[in-house]
């Protein structure tokens, strides 16, 4: 039930977008996250964007990863 | 960035182990809350990994497993309506309440249908308006929002025809009612990340600052649970007792608040009750004024009193007590495909899990009468 799944927004309209998740199109509501924009990266759960990814975030937790990596 | 494949790098996830073999020295037990994280942890060996003074117990996040058989069989009642339209999401289907299960009743004649999403519901609604459409609206913090924009929208749209059989479940409350009842030795939590994009971090806090235990908000690839079992072993062997966010590219230390709001416009706390807890006060929710003309349980239907199997010790796998294979039925009478309680049937059920992926990922289970394991 928790189950997210990040996909792209193509797409947006005034509370819907196009998403594309895994080569599939989906239409998704945005009255949880209306800041989506067309390229941003959203969670996705039962037919709505909960939040967006954020790519700096992401980013920098492989960067802390890959220092620890290297210091091993 | 896919945001997936980078976090399933195996020389990053390498690291991770050795990071926790490192700074593992006490034993420690974890309890990991969410059904995603029971299916993750399986799906990609993690216990074999970890080192032997570290498990990992499963608790009760998932959302299906919880629903006492009281309310499956209320929409069970309800679907056998004629002039009822029963949506719920997948996973419901199977879950066998105290003599039939939705699923069986499709097969009898009942019209229930399958949806994705609570907006599902409306539509069904709109296009079948002498039709009573009831949801059954399962799911913690993560669907809730959804549900009550859903409902706000059927009050916009001023559909009369459709229902919510409301039985959300906050996870915050179970949390303080499994450290309250202090049956199991947790030493820390791994706590549902996508729960957590809407919570924020506050909502935990209690569980460092009133029972001084650490948790760690964790995204649910390979890389995320090791971080996050990193994190929280560290914090122990440190002495340090914090909510920390591992799932950092999702989750923000303020949640989503729109979301929160959109449920407080709809909803108020509530106690409600759990399978294998019972009554956890402030765990649930009830309709605010105004829209108790959509409360499905306000339908006037007959319902068979319920009666929980004997022998099912679902309720004690939810709270960490017993593991699957300790239960009696696992295997030998409860599998995939004959089911007796909601822990074997839904997709995060913990004894789903054990049953697909334990033993070394050969499954502990088999139907083929002359396999050894069976």
């Amino acid at each position: 039930m928790c189950l997210g799944i990040p996909a792209k927004v193509i797409e947006r309209g005034p509370r819907l977008a196009k998403v594309e998740l895994g080569g599939v199109f989906r239409e998704i509501s945005l009255d949880l996250c209306p800041e989506a924009v067309v390229g941003d990266y959203v969670l996705v759960h039962a037919g709505f964007a909960i939040e967006r990814l954020s790519e700096e975030d992401a980013k920098e937790t492989l960067e802390l990863l890959r220092q620890m990596a290297e210091m091993a | 960035m896919k945001f997936i494949d980078e976090f399933r790098n195996p020389q990053l996830a390498e690291t991770l182990v050795r990071r926790i073999h490192a700074v593992a020295k006490r034993p420690i037990q974890i309890m990991e809350v969410c059904g995603t994280h029971t299916v993750s942890i399986f799906r990609y060996g993690i216990r074999d990994l970890l080192p032997p003074q570290i498990s990992l117990l499963s608790g009760p996040g998932c959302p299906v497993c919880v629903t006492p058989n009281a309310d499956i069989d209320f929409a069970i009642a309800l679907a056998r309506e004629k002039d009822v339209i029963l949506a719920t999401f997948g996973d419901m289907m199977r879950v066998p309440g105290s003599r039939s299960s939705l699923q069986k009743e499709k097969a009898q004649g009942a019209d229930t249908r399958i949806v994705y999403s609570p907006l599902d519901a409306l539509r069904i609604a709109a296009k079948h308006p002498r039709q009573k459409v009831v949801f059954l609206a399962i799911g913690f913090e993560t669907t809730s929002p959804g549900i009550s924009v859903a409902l706000l929208r059927a009050k916009e749209e001023s559909l009369r025809n459709v229902f919510f059989l409301n039985c959300q479940k906050r996870v915050p409350p179970a949390l303080r009612a499994l450290l309250s009842a202090g049956r199991v030795r947790i030493d820390g939590f791994l706590l549902p990340g996508h729960v957590s994009a809407i919570l924020g971090v506050g909502p935990y806090r209690f569980v460092a600052e009133q029972f001084g235990r650490p948790g760690v908000i964790t995204g649910f690839e390979p890389l995320d649970v090791l971080q996050g079992i990193w994190m929280l072993v560290k914090q122990i062997e440190e002495c340090r007792c914090e909510i920390e966010i591992q799932y950092r590219r999702v989750v923000r230390p303020e949640g989503n608040p729109l979301a929160m709001r959109k449920i407080s416009e709809v909803f108020e706390e509530d106690d409600t009750s759990w399978r294998g807890f019972g009554l956890i006060p402030g765990s649930g929710y009830r309709f605010r004024d105004g829209f108790e003309g959509m409360d499905a349980r306000n339908l006037s239907v007959v319902v068979e009193p319920s009666i929980e199997h004997p022998g099912c010790r679902c309720g004690e796998v939810l709270q960490g007590i017993v593991s699957p294979p300790q239960c009696p039925l696992f295997r030998k009478v409860c599998n995939p495909e004959n089911p007796l309680g909601p822990c074997m049937v839904s997709v995060e059920g913990t004894c789903a899990a054990y049953f697909k992926y334990g033993n070394g990922g050969r499954g502990l289970g088999s139907l083929n009468p002359e396999d050894p394991e069976a």
